[in-house]
C-alpha cells in the first residue's frame, strides 16, 4: 500500500507529516512512501533527503493525491485553492486518512470522509491511556507551543528574564504567571525558570501542584473548600460560579504584580473559558506581556485576536495559533514520529496494509470514520480513563494509630528492660559463680568486644570486603591453639588433628592478607 | 622465652589487630592496616613457637609453611569476581579449625583444671566446637551458592523452622549429657553427634537463604568464626585468640546488622530465610504497562548530552564482568567533561562491598564511587542514571507503595533523575519478586540485553560519535 505524504496547504503551516527517518521506518512496515515535492521544504528536509530515505517524490498534490491510498496529514483537509478542489475531493474512495481531525468542530467533514468510503484516524481523539502516549500528538504539540510561548514572550519583553546585579544597576527578574498546567503549561514554566524567571502557576487541578513545583513554579492556590477540577482523561472541567469569581480575584491580583502572563487554559470541546478581562490587562504595567495560547479558540484572553500580535492598554498580546509550526523542524519530528508509532499499532504484521481493530481502545479512539459509517464519538470505555483507585485499606483512626503506636512503644521498652534483667543476671551469675582466671578472660573478651564495636563503625562501607577478609585472616589466630595442641600432642589422632588445624588456618592467614593486600592495591583515586 | 615475653608479645598482636582494623575506617590508611595485621600474627606466631610451652617445632613450622603457601597462592589466583566465594571458603576454614582443636582440647587438655572451672571448661570446649561446626558447614554451603555450584534459590523445606528447633534441642540436651559424663569415650561421641548435628543445622540454615541475603549470611559467618575463634580461647586460658575473636566476632556481627538495615529486614528474618514466599500474591495483575525501550547509539548520545551521570551497579554487573567496559565508558565521559559518579546500595552484590571491590579492580577512582545517602540527595540534579542489573536496590515501590513486600527498604532514588536508562536481560521481576514500577515510569528507558554486550555496545557508540 502507498502512504502519501501531501504538503500542507493551510496558511503558514510549515509543518510535515512525515521526516526522512520516520519514511525509512514506514518502509519497513512494509508500506510504500510517496512525498509531494516541497512538502518538507518549510521544515527543512528537501526532497533529496526523502529521496535518500526510500521514498518516491510525486511532482504536484494532484499525482501525490491520486496515487496515495492513506494520507498522513498535519491539518484537518481543507480547500486547495490552486487546484480549486477540495481535498476531501482529491482523497482516493476508500482511502485511509490520519492526522489532526477536530470531529467535534467539523462534523461536515467527517459527513464528506464517510461519503467517499475513507478511513479516517483524528489524532487527537486519541484515548488518554498510558499504552497511547507514544502518538500523543497532542501533548507533543503543546510541549512545543510551551516553549514557543516562552521564547515569543521574551522576544516582546523589554528586560531580561533573569534578575542582574550589574555596574549599572540592579535588574529584578521577570514575574511570570502560567494559567494551566498541561503539557504546555507545564513546558512554559520549565523554559521560562530555566531562563531564570520567578514562575507561578494556578490550575484548578490541585493534582498538578507537584509537577508545577517540580518544573521550579510556585502553585497558586485557592482557600476554596473541596471543589476540584480534574474532568476525565486528566483534562480540566468546568468549575463553579463561586470558584470562577475566586478564580478571577487571583488573577487580578496577580495582575498588577507579574511581568508576563501564559495562558493555556483548555475545557474539551468548549470554546475557551475567558480568564483575563479588560480591566486586568489595564491593570498590568506597561511593556508586560500576554501570551494567549487557547486563541484559537475564542482566548483566554478577552482582547486576544487569534493569529496576531496586538497592542492593548500598553500590553502587548500575542495571539498565534501557529506555535509549534514556528517551530516546524521539531514539531514535524515529534509529530511524524507519533505517526510512526500509529501506523505500527495499525499494522501488527508489517506487510503494509492496515487492520483497524475497532475491539482495540487505542485505535477505536482515534477512528473517526469507517465503513462510510461516522463512528465520533467512541463509546466511553467501560473502564474509566482514571485508573480505579485500588480499595486502600481502612484509614486506620487516630486514635488506633496512637494505641498502635503506644503498643510498639511498650513492646520496644519491654524489649529493652527484659535484656537488662538477663543481662544483669547472667552477670551476676557469672560473678557469684565462675572462677577467678575465668574472670580475667571474661573482662578481657567483653572489653575486646567494645573495642571491635567501636573501631568497625569507622569503617567505610566501601572497604567492607577487605574488612572482612582482614578479619578473617586475623581469625586464622586460632593457629596458636592449634600450634600448642600440635607440640605437645600425646596421642597420634590429637596430632594429627592439630597438625590440619595448624594447616589449614595458616591457609586462611596467608591466603586473607595476601588477598586484602591485593584489593587495597587496587583502591586509588 | 619466658611466660612474661610471650604475654608482652600477645599483647603487642592484639594492639597491631585493633590498628589493623581502624586502619579500614580510610584508603589511605587501609594498606598500612593490612601490615599492622600480618606484623601482628607473625609477632603470635613468633612468640608461641619461641615460648617454653611448645617443644617439637618441626611439625609446626611444616604446617604453618605448607598452609601459608597455599594460601598465598590461592590469593594470587583469584579473580576478584570470585571474591565472594573466597571468603567464604576461609569462614569455613576457620570454622574447621575450631572444630579440631576443640576436639584436641577435650581429648588432651593443655592445662588440668578440676571443679567449676572444669565444668566452664567443658562449656566452652562444647560452644567452640558448635560454633565451629555449623560456621564450617554453613560457610561451604555458602560458598557453593556464590559460587553457583549449589543453586541460589532458597531451599524451603517443609517444617523447617521446627527441624532446626528440634536440632537445637538436641544439642542442648546433648550438652547436659555430656557436661555429666566422667566417661572420656562417651564425651567424644557425645562431641562427634553434636558436631555432626551442628553440621546439618549448618548446612540446613544456609540452604534457605536466597541469593541476594548473601551479604547477611556472609557477615553472619564472619561473626561466627570470630565467636568460635573466642570460645577456643577460653577453653585455652589464651586472651590473643579471645580478644581477636571477639574483635572478629564483632566487626561480623556489626556488618550484618548494616546489611539488614539496608534491606529494612531484622536479622531472624534473614536468617530464617525463606524470602519472598509470602509476597507471590502481591503480583499486580492489571493494564499491560508499556515499557521505552531503547538502543545502545541512543543512550550513548544521551550520556554525552548529559552533564550529571550516575552509575547504579547491581549483582548483574558482577555477573556479566561487564566492570571494565562500565570504567571504560566512564573515563571517556569524564574526559569530555561529564561528571560521572556511581552509586552503590549497600547490599548490592553477594558480599558486603562487593561493587566497591569490582569497580576498584575495574580502575575507578574511589572518591567517585560514593555510598546510597551520598547520593540520594543529588538525584533530582541527575542528567541520566544508568542502571546496570540492580532491580530491587532500584525499586520505587519500597518508598512510594506501603504495601509493597519491600516497603520501607531504603532504596536508590534513581526515578527522581531526569532520566533513567535500565540495562537488564528481560522482564523478570528481582530477588524479591516484586514488580519494579520503575521500569514503567515515563523517565525509564529500557535497554535490553546481556549488561556485558549492551555496555560494549554503549563504548562503542560513545568512540564513534
Amino acid at each position: 500500500m502507498k502512504i502519501g505524504i501531501p504538503k500542507e496547504i493551510f496558511e503558514d503551516e510549515r509543518r510535515v507529516a512525515a521526516t526522512p527517518p520516520s519514511v525509512q521506518k514506514l518502509i519497513k512496515l512494509g508500506y510504500e512512501v510517496i512525498v509531494e515535492s516541497g512538502a518538507g521544504v518549510a521544515a527543512k528536509y528537501d526532497d533529496e533527503a526523502f529521496k535518500t530515505a526510500g521514498a518516491a517524490i510525486a511532482a504536484d498534490a494532484k499525482s501525490l493525491w491520486d496515487e496515495a491510498d492513506f494520507v498522513l496529514k498535519v491539518r484537518p483537509p481543507t480547500q486547495n485553492t490552486k487546484l480549486k478542489k477540495h481535498e476531501t475531493e482529491l482523497l482516493k474512495e476508500g482511502a485511509y486518512l490520519a492526522g489532526f481531525i477536530w470531529p467535534a468542530q467539523n462534523p461536515e467533514l467527517l459527513e464528506q470522509l464517510a461519503g467517499k468510503k475513507v478511513t479516517a484516524f483524528a489524532i487527537d481523539s486519541l484515548p488518554r491511556i498510558s499504552r497511547a502516549q507514544k502518538m500523543d500528538a497532542l501533548s507533543a504539540m503543546g510541549n512545543i507551543a510551551g516553549y514557543r510561548a516562552v521564547i515569543e514572550a521574551a522576544n516582546n519583553f523589554g528586560r531580561f528574564f533573569t534578575g542582574q546585579i550589574t555596574a549599572a544597576g540592579k535588574v529584578p527578574p521577570a514575574k511570570i504567571m502560567v494559567i494551566g498546567a498541561g503539557v504546555a503549561g507545564l513546558a512554559a514554566i520549565g523554559a521560562a525558570s530555566s531562563m531564570g524567571a520567578v514562575v507561578r502557576a494556578f490550575d484548578t487541578r490541585l493534582e498538578v501542584k507537584e509537577q508545577v513545583e517540580s518544573m521550579g513554579a510556585e502553585f497558586l492556590e485557592l482557600d476554596f473548600g473541596d471543589e476540584e477540577g480534574s474532568g476525565s482523561g486528566g483534562y480540566a472541567k468546568q468549575m463553579s460560579d463561586e470558584f470562577i469569581k475566586a478564580e478571577m480575584a487571583l488573577f487580578a491580583e496577580q495582575a498588577e504584580e507579574v511581568d508576563i502572563i501564559i495562558t493555556t487554559a483548555l475545557i474539551p470541546g468548549k470554546p475557551a473559558p475567558r480568564l483575563i478581562t479588560e480591566d486586568m490587562v489595564k491593570a498590568m504595567k506597561p511593556g508586560s506581556v500576554i501570551v494567549d495560547l487557547a486563541s484559537e479558540r475564542g482566548g483566554n484572553c478577552e482582547l486576544t485576536e487569534p493569529g496576531k500580535v496586538v497592542e492593548k492598554h500598553g500590553v502587548t498580546i500575542i495571539g498565534y495559533t501557529d506555535l509549534p509550526s514556528r517551530m516546524a523542524k521539531v514539531s514535524s519530528e515529534l509529530y511524524a514520529t507519533n505517526l510512526v508509532h500509529l501506523m505500527t499499532e495499525l499494522t501488527p504484521e508489517k506487510d503494509g496494509q492496515p487492520f483497524v481493530n475497532m475491539e482495540d481502545t487505542v485505535i477505536r479512539g482515534l477512528t473517526v470514520v469507517n465503513d462510510q459509517e461516522i463512528t465520533w464519538p467512541p463509546p466511553q470505555p467501560e473502564a474509566p480513563p482514571k485508573p480505579e483507585p485500588k480499595p486502600e485499606p481502612p484509614k486506620p483512626s487516630a486514635a488506633e494509630v496512637e494505641a498502635k503506636e503506644k503498643k510498639a512503644l511498650r513492646k520496644q521498652r519491654t524489649g529493652k528492660i527484659s535484656l537488662l534483667v538477663v543481662t544483669v543476671l547472667a552477670l551476676y551469675g557469672i560473678g557469684a559463680h565462675a572462677p577467678e582466671a575465668f574472670l580475667q578472660h571474661f573482662t578481657v573478651f567483653v572489653l575486646a568486644c567494645f573495642i571491635g564495636w567501636q573501631v568497625i563503625w569507622n569503617v567505610t562501607a566501601s572497604l567492607h570486603t577487605p574488612l572482612m577478609s582482614v578479619t578473617n585472616a586475623i581469625s586464622g589466630i586460632i593457629v596458636i591453639g592449634a600450634m600448642l595442641h600440635l607440640a605437645q600432642a600425646e596421642t597420634i589422632a590429637v596430632g594429627i588433628m592439630s597438625f590440619i588445624a595448624v594447616f589449614i588456618a595458616s591457609i586462611n592467614v596467608g591466603g586473607g592478607f595476601r588477598v586484602t593486600h591485593r584489593m587495597l592495591k587496587m583502591f586509588r583515586k | 622465652m619466658s611466660i612474661g615475653l610471650v604475654s608482652v608479645a600477645y599483647v603487642v598482636a592484639s594492639i597491631l589487630f585493633i590498628l589493623s582494623l581502624g586502619g579500614l575506617s580510610h584508603q589511605e590508611s587501609a594498606g598500612r592496616g593490612n601490615l599492622y595485621g600480618v606484623a601482628g600474627i607473625i609477632i603470635a606466631i613468633g612468640a608461641t613457637i619461641a615460648s617454653a610451652a611448645v617443644g617439637d617445632i618441626t611439625a609446626i613450622v611444616i604446617a604453618v609453611v605448607l598452609g601459608a603457601s597455599v594460601g598465598i597462592a590461592v590469593a594470587n589466583r583469584v579473580q576478584m569476581t570470585q571474591m565472594p566465594q573466597l571468603v567464604a571458603l576461609l569462614h569455613s576454614f576457620v570454622g574447621l579449625a575450631a572444630v579440631l582443636v576443640g576436639f584436641s582440647g577435650y581429648i588432651d587438655p593443655l592445662v588440668n583444671v578440676t571443679g567449676t572451672e572444669h565444668t566452664i571448661k567443658l562449656v566452652e570446649i562444647y560452644l567452640g566446637i558448635f560454633i565451629g561446626a555449623i560456621t564450617f558447614t554453613g560457610s561451604l554451603v555458602a560458598c557453593g551458592k556464590l559460587d553457583g555450584r549449589i543453586s541460589a534459590a532458597a531451599l524451603t523445606l517443609p517444617g523447617r523452622h521446627l527441624m532446626n528447633l528440634v536440632a537445637i534441642i538436641a544439642a542442648v540436651l546433648l550438652g547436659a549429657w555430656f557436661l555429666d559424663t566422667d566417661s572420656m569415650a562417651l564425651g567424644v561421641i557425645a562431641l562427634v553427634i553434636m558436631t555432626i548435628i551442628a553440621s546439618v543445622l549448618g548446612v540446613h540454615l544456609i540452604m534457605a537463604i536466597g541469593g541476594a541475603d548473601m551479604p547477611v549470611v556472609v557477615s553472619m559467618l564472619n561473626s561466627y568464626s570470630g565467636w568460635a575463634a573466642a570460645s577456643i580461647g577460653f577453653m585455652l586460658g589464651n586472651d590473643l585468640l579471645i580478644v581477636t575473636g571477639a574483635l572478629v566476632g564483632s566487626s561480623g556481627a556489626i556488618l550484618s546488622y548494616i546489611m539488614c538495615k539496608a534491606m529494612n529486614r531484622s536479622f531472624v528474618s534473614v536468617i530464617l530465610g525463606g524470602f519472598g514466599q509470602t509476597t507471590s500474591s502481591a503480583a499486580v495483575a492489571g493494564e499491560e504497562k508499556p515499557v521505552h525501550e531503547t538502543s545502545a547509539v541512543e543512550v550513548g548520545e544521551e550520556l554525552l548530552n548529559a552533564r550529571s551521570v550516575v552509575i547504579v551497579p547491581g549483582y548483574g554487573m558482577a555477573v556479566a564482568q561487564a566492570q571494565n567496559a562500565v570504567c571504560e565508558i566512564t573515563k571517556h565521559l569524564r574526559d569530555k567533561g561529564v561528571n560521572v559518579r556511581f552509586g552503590i546500595h549497600p547490599v548490592a552484590g553477594r558480599l558486603p562491598g562487593h561493587m566497591n571491590v569490582l569497580l576498584a579492580e575495574a580502575h575507578v577512582p574511589y572518591d567517585i564511587v560514593l555510598e546510597m545517602d551520598e547520593i540520594n540527595e543529588d538525584m533530582p540534579d541527575t542528567d541520566v542514571v544508568v542502571v546496570i542489573g540492580a532491580n530491587d536496590t532500584v525499586n520505587p515501590a519500597a518508598a512510594e507503595d506501603p504495601q509493597s513486600p519491600i516497603a520501607g527498604m531504603p532504596v536508590m532514588e534513581v526515578w527522581k533523575a531526569k532520566s533513567v536508562v535500565v540495562l537488564k536481560r528481560g522482564m523478570a521481576s528481582g530477588y524479591a519478586g516484586v514488580e519494579n514500577p520503575l521500569f514503567f515510569k515515563d523517565n525509564t528507558q529500557m535497554l535490553f540485553g546481556d549488561a556485558r554486550d549492551s555496555v560494549d555496545k554503549i563504548l562503542g557508540a560513545l568512540r564513534n560519535s
